[in-house]
């Protein structure tokens, strides 16, 4: 990677001072002049952000401003900032020749987001696909090696068969959870929300945090009386404390249960939702035709609701998959507890090896595109319905 | 239940059972859901007792002793919430934690609006091209963007030669953090706003075209106000997910102490082999309380957003 030289606020500045002036001038340059203008639209407004704030960093770290006023000056500058460029830039587009302004405001309003996933999503996945087959440092070639390394290295199966258990164990236990509060909430007079909104509430927490929930139910002392909930319950029946997290193989379990506790209201609330929307009638005639409560559940109602009942273990699948957190602060990834997400971050922060965490990276994104387009495909349906 | 009761019942309501008879009635679906969400609650009720009672008392017997004497005062305090507050930094990890969530929030949510108007309604060539194109997008992890936005922030970038981002050291600063989540958040951004306002009657923007409002006058006044649901459930969603956030602060904070948002100070302080064991309950509910607040007060947004956000990458 070279190291560019190039003065970087003057590049800043270029754009909005030198196109716009073309158009004005012969028919055959307007068409370039346009462009030109379109694509300093796109450009101009993340770059001066990215200037503007970068500016007002340099500056605040070399005044030693305290805390307080640097955290308004970055709520200021990064609310009101983008904001007041946009009406700029549409001011200056104003000062266009009429008959150009159509063509060229569009620009204005969309540029800006596209310049930005150009530059820290569509560069990113490119660059990481390249980095894939190069060694640690990003400098030579090696072709797959990296990947060689992720199919064989024994880390990092390990990681991909506890993934698998993770998408197969925590979406299904979920869905069956919260499809269960969701239906048997439906059934009471009063009190449904309340019920509702107690299981949902863990949605909120970080990963982190449900650590350190999960903290208190897993600790483990080896003698003297135990703070952890669980071998408070398993000494109690006289056994002998356990450490549940260095429990092999099951310890991968005592972590999705982790994900399950803060994805089940997610799974509940939209196939509550869902339940409710199947009509009461239908309900009526499979009761009058003799149907009893748990028939009409599974004969009627899941059937109804399947294609819910996919969106929402696809989503999981995804979140699932992506999930680094609670392994990376629980067990770190030891004691045969790897994940692939957690793997990346391994090798990719802690080893410092760049090509193998961006090989990582790849797999991962291979995982997810054929989940992804089945919830897509699913969304969009949904979303002509309403 | 006297036979009168029932029928004063039946003739307000229809069939209604009386008070004690709905209280018993259904008592399996009842039971199970109490249990369900007992279990639930545990987890949490364990966390805040643990960070009420004092250092001694935690460390020495499990949390839930607190039921065999729950008004014996000298078990609980405050005291680990100060500490974890002023002495390990939380305090300035929440202002950290403020700083990084709010502008990357705002900032993909003004892009995407802007971009959400010009997809929806206005004509120009490549438009749906474009549109599918950000959508498409969506399936990019975000662990795809980590290390070549890494490597920019500390080293620069070139594309074939061209310089496409000036070496600006940006790794620890909040600009990185924000511009990185804005990146993260704006093809769901996008592609859930330009389902809403794309939704909006057309009538309204070719009247206000008519009477000869510019574009960002009907961006501003018309779309904006109208979009208020769909703006405020997308702010909610990327928001918590900005300030629950541990990975992209990691990476692109990690290394810079004073800096540093709650995750990071949380997941640091759980690291440190079981010292500051004492201190973490409180310092979790520390990290909870602002989603917990935005949780209640905004329920049905949040909800909504949530539901929508099924489909980020």
């Amino acid at each position: 990677m070279s190291t560019s030289q190039t003065p970087a606020p003057a590049r800043g500045a270029e754009p909005p001072s030198g196109p716009p002036r073309e158009p004005e001038e012969a028919t055959a340059v307007q068409n370039v002049g346009l462009t030109l203008y379109r694509v300093a639209a796109a450009l101009l407004i993340p770059i001066v952000s990215l200037a503007a704030l970068w500016f007002t960093f340099d500056w605040l770290r070399d005044t030693d401003a305290s805390r307080i006023v640097v955290v308004v000056v970055a709520v200021i500058v990064g609310v009101f900032g983008v904001f007041a460029l946009y009406y700029g830039m549409d001011k200056v587009t104003d000062q266009l020749p009429e008959r150009f302004q159509d063509s060229v405001r569009p620009w204005v309003f969309v540029g800006p987001a596209l310049t930005v996933l150009a530059v820290f999503l569509v560069y990113p996945a490119i660059n990481t696909t390249l980095l894939s087959f190069k060694d640690a440092t990003g400098d030579a070639w090696v072709g797959l090696e990296n990947y060689g390394f992720v199919f064989t290295n024994e880390g990092m199966l390990r990681s991909m068969r506890n993934t698998l258990g993770w998408i197969v164990i925590v979406p299904t236990v979920s869905v069956a959870f919260g499809l269960a509060v969701a239906v048997l909430a439906d059934k009471l007079d009063r009190g449904e929300s309340a019920v509702k909104s107690l299981i949902f509430l863990p949605m909120a927490v970080s990963f982190v945090g449900a650590s350190v929930v999960f903290g208190l139910i897993y600790d483990f002392k080896i003698f003297g009386s135990q703070t952890g909930l669980l071998n408070g319950i398993w000494t109690a029946l006289g056994n002998e404390p356990v450490g549940w997290l260095s429990l092999q193989p099951w310890n991968n379990l005592f972590l999705m249960v982790i994900m399950v506790w803060m994805q089940t209201g997610f799974a509940m609330v939209i196939l509550s939702a869902a339940i409710k929307s199947v009509p009461d009638d239908i309900l009526e005639a499979a009761r009058i035709d003799g149907a009893n409560e748990i028939q009409v559940f599974f004969r009627v109602v899941v059937p109804s609701i399947m294609s819910t009942i996919v969106v929402v273990t696809t989503t999981m699948i995804i979140n699932v998959l992506k999930v680094f957190d609670i392994v990376f602060v629980m067990t770190n990834g030891e004691r045969g507890t790897e994940i692939i997400a957690e793997r990346m971050i391994r090798w990719f922060f802690r080893n410092d090896h760049d090509g193998r965490g961006a090989a990582i990276a790849v797999v991962l994104f291979l995982a997810i595109i054929p989940v992804m387009m089945i919830n897509v495909r699913r969304f969009q349906a949904e979303e002509e319905i309403r | 239940m006297s036979a009168t009761t029932v029928d004063t019942n039946e003739l307000v309501q229809g069939k209604q059972p009386s008070p004690l008879q709905r209280l018993f009635s259904r008592w399996p679906v009842k039971l199970a859901l109490l249990l369900i969400v007992v279990i639930w609650l545990i987890p949490t009720l364990g966390l805040l007792v643990s960070s009420l009672r004092i250092k001694a008392i935690t460390e020495a017997e499990g949390w839930w002793t607190f039921f065999a004497n729950p008004f014996d005062t000298a078990q609980w305090t405050l005291s680990h919430y100060s500490e974890v507050l002023t002495g390990r930094g939380f305090g300035n990890a929440f202002g950290n934690s403020l700083a990084v969530a709010i502008p990357a929030t705002v900032i993909p949510i003004t892009m995407a609006a802007f971009a959400s108007y010009a997809f929806s309604w206005m004509e120009f060539r490549g438009r749906q091209v474009m549109f599918v194109s950000v959508v498409a997008l969506l399936v990019v992890p975000l662990q795809m963007a980590l290390i070549p936005l890494l490597r920019l922030y500390t080293q620069g970038g070139t594309f074939l030669g061209v310089t496409i981002f000036p070496d600006l050291d940006l790794a620890g600063t909040y600009p990185a953090v924000w511009l990185a989540h804005a990146g993260f958040g704006l093809p769901l951004a996008v592609y859930l706003l330009r389902n809403y306002i794309g939704s909006l009657p057309s009538s309204i923007i070719e009247s206000a075209r008519v009477d000869g409002a510019t574009h960002f006058e009907i961006f501003t006044r018309l779309i904006v106000p109208l979009s208020v649901p769909a703006l405020a459930s997308f702010a909610i969603f990327q928001f918590l997910w900005v300030w629950n956030d541990l990975l992209v602060a990691l990476v692109f904070l990690g290394g810079t102490p004073d800096v540093q948002v709650l995750t990071m100070a949380l997941a640091e302080l759980q690291g440190q082999f079981g010292q500051f064991a004492h201190l973490l309950p409180a310092a979790a509910f520390i990290t909870m309380a602002l989603p917990l607040v935005v949780f209640f007060s905004l329920q049905r947004y949040f909800v909504r957003g949530l539901t929508a956000g099924a489909v980020k990458g």
